[in-house]
């Protein structure tokens, strides 16, 4: 296990914005493994901390207000909280890319398509503004654009369009890691599907890691190799897809799975996770989950549960489990 | 019939990608809008007149040369504006006029862009304490009036044309910064420039390559009326004996020197006059034109 070569290590981590009106815990020590080549899957819902956990990783986590007050990061076994800004910014779009949620509004309007694929082409490799055009070009062609449209602006392509605009962004210097901060949500369903093929593929070619922050587990089962459940700033179920999907352990995780229509039962109701996620200005003491959970016991209001493992990847962090009976199947007391 | 169709096709597939800047856009919108395009047509015929007024006329025989003979002549065919006091030739001096004014308030505007750019860029982008200092510096400029603070530069500092330029710069920072720093805010947040960060580009690329660019529109907008403005201040000046010193035919000059003689020979203040207000009033319609076509929501 110790020989696994991991893109990024993410241990303990914890940030904090500190507004006004009190400090907003958005991460409260998470951990995050991703494998070299491997893709994970980060899920969980709006506020839980899923881009924050992605602004970490490139540390533009917006200052102020946000403090990273704890916890380490490696990037390809280096600790970025030790490195200067500049040696960041050399690391940014070169080492980590970042694909952001919205297409229509993650291009610069006034730019053609070309010149900000080559901007970070420029900026990272040693070449001069035609050279780098050329490659742009080239990368426009690979996302399935042709290349004499470069010198079109964003304004004059469609959503889907703009997305592999993005894409071709990230993936032009071939970085080590990729950051897809929910990259389908803002396309309609027959180009999410185009493009997620099109990442896959692309992840294979470059042989990228892959980050894949989302809240579906559709695209999750499609694309991903682990999957982290986050729930209030903390993975509260760890593992492989196959150990989550068919071996979910957490309250959360199930109650994430009936929450999504069944095709061979429609008539069946839908259980949505009762209430809200907690206020992050006021999480609760012991484990964050327990006022939405329907196995909530008297232990989980006070004390915070700890990791346990199931197998060498698979851990969950619930006071229903210990060592004993973690490996038997199915969800206690269902 | 079919090849007909075809044709038609064809005409309208390359209709839809026929490549389209945003400048071309923007000067399509603009030609939509006829006083805006007077505007640009005089503003583009004064300029000429202004670049070309060495070539066109001697300065020492046709604008500063003196023919009493000739003197205070009414608007004829040898004079079309008439003659002043010294017999000079109002139409060619008028025209050598278009220099002055122009020139001068062309590099002042220029000027004033860009310090304000660099100032406004600086307190909108980094906010904070460099917002604070530079906003009231800024704030303490705007206290005193624009023509007041060019008088008392150009009083300081002594009547010349560098001088005057000085003065007229100096207080068109303030208006210039406080527009730059209000667009920048607007864009300094949108996602684009997070992800220009995130591709690791240092602020420098930030501010002049994505943020500026965003933001030009109502600096556009702003640098014809400050244009239109500094040509009114400049007047005003000469008027009072500080701007542009004799004998050159500068218009605000011109029509000082007319007073005098406005009851009997009211032609000699009437053209420098009128030259002021149609260059102001076509510099004030194309900044309008180009204001409603550099917005969007009016597309």
């Amino acid at each position: 296990m110790s020989d696994k070569k991991y893109a990024v290590e993410i241990n303990d981590l914890a940030v904090e914005f500190r507004t006004d009106d009190g400090i907003v815990k958005a991460l409260n020590g998470l951990d995050l493994k991703i494998e070299e080549g491997k893709t994970l899957g980060l899920v969980g819902e709006t506020g839980a901390g899923k881009t924050t956990t992605g602004l970490a990783i490139l540390r533009l986590v917006p200052s102020p207000p946000g403090v990273i007050v704890g916890g380490s990061i490696k990037l390809n076994g280096e600790d970025i909280f030790s490195k200067t800004e500049h040696e960041m910014q050399a690391l940014r779009g070169k080492a980590v890319s970042m694909i952001f949620q919205d297409p229509m509004t993650s291009l610069n309007p006034v730019m053609t398509v070309e010149e900000q694929i080559a901007e970070v082409i420029e900026l990272h490799e040693d070449v001069n503004h035609k050279g780098a055009i050329e490659k742009a070009k080239e990368m426009l062609e690979m996302v399935g654009i042709p290349g004499e449209r470069g010198t079109e602006y964003p304004h004059q392509f469609s959503g889907g369009m703009k997305q592999r605009v993005v894409i071709a962004i990230a993936l032009a210097c071939s970085p080590s890691l990729l950051i897809a901060d929910e990259p389908t949500t803002a396309l309609d369903v027959t180009i999410q599907a185009q493009v997620l093929e099109m990442m896959k593929e692309l992840k294979v070619k470059y042989n990228t890691s892959m980050l894949m922050i989302t809240h579906d587990l559709g695209i999750v089962a499609e694309i991903c190799d682990t999957v982290s459940v986050i729930y209030g700033g903390r993975v509260v179920e760890h593992g492989s897809l196959d150990d989550v999907f068919n071996n979910t352990r957490h309250p959360y995780t199930e109650g994430l799975f009936r929450s999504l229509p069944n095709l061979d039962n429609r008539s069946e109701k839908l259980k949505p996770i009762k209430g809200l996620m907690p206020d992050p200005t006021n999480l609760p003491e012991g484990c964050t989950f327990y006022p939405r959970c329907d196995y909530a016991m008297e232990i989980c209001k006070t004390v915070k549960p700890k990791k346990v493992y199931r197998n060498d990847e698979h851990y969950v962090e619930c006071h229903l489990y210990d060592e004993n009976n973690v490996k038997v199947g199915g969800l206690i007391g269902k | 019939m079919s090849e007909n169709t075809k044709n038609v096709n064809a005409a309208e597939i390359a209709a839809k990608y026929k490549k389209k800047s945003q400048t071309a856009d923007i000067f399509r919108r603009l030609a939509k809008n006829k006083t805006a395009m007077i505007g640009l047509i005089v503003v583009i015929l004064l300029l000429i007149l202004a670049l070309s007024a060495d070539l066109l006329f001697d300065f020492e025989i046709d604008i500063t040369k003196q023919n009493i003979s000739d003197r205070l002549q009414a608007p004829s065919s040898d004079h079309i504006f008439g003659t002043d006091e010294m017999g000079r030739d109002i139409f060619k001096r008028v025209c050598y006029g278009a220099k002055y004014s122009l020139l001068i308030s062309f590099v002042a505007a220029t000027i004033s862009l860009a310090i304000g750019l660099v100032f406004g860029a600086i307190a909108g982008y980094y906010g904070g304490w460099a917002d604070m200092i530079i906003m009231r510096f800024m704030d303490v400029l705007l206290a005193i009036p624009g023509t007041l603070l060019a008088i008392a530069i150009v009083a300081s500092l002594g009547t010349s044309i560098p001088n005057l330029i000085i003065a007229l710069s100096v207080s068109g920072i303030p208006g210039f910064s406080r527009i730059v720093r209000s667009s920048v805010l607007t864009v300094r947040d949108a996602e684009y420039i997070e992800a220009a960060k995130a591709i690791g580009a240092n602020d420098r690329i930030i501010i002049f390559g994505h943020v500026l660019p965003n933001g030009m529109a109502p600096l556009i907008v702003q640098s014809t009326l400050r244009i239109a403005s500094v040509i009114l201040t400049t007047a005003g000046l000469s008027f009072l004996g500080l701007g542009v010193p004799a004998p050159h035919p500068e218009w605000g000059a011109m029509l000082s020197n007319a007073r005098s003689y406005i009851r009997d020979y009211s032609y000699m203040a009437l053209f420098p006059g009128l030259a002021i207000m149609t260059t102001i009033l076509c510099l004030n319609l194309l900044g309008d034109g180009l204001r409603d076509a550099l917005d969007p929501r009016l597309k």
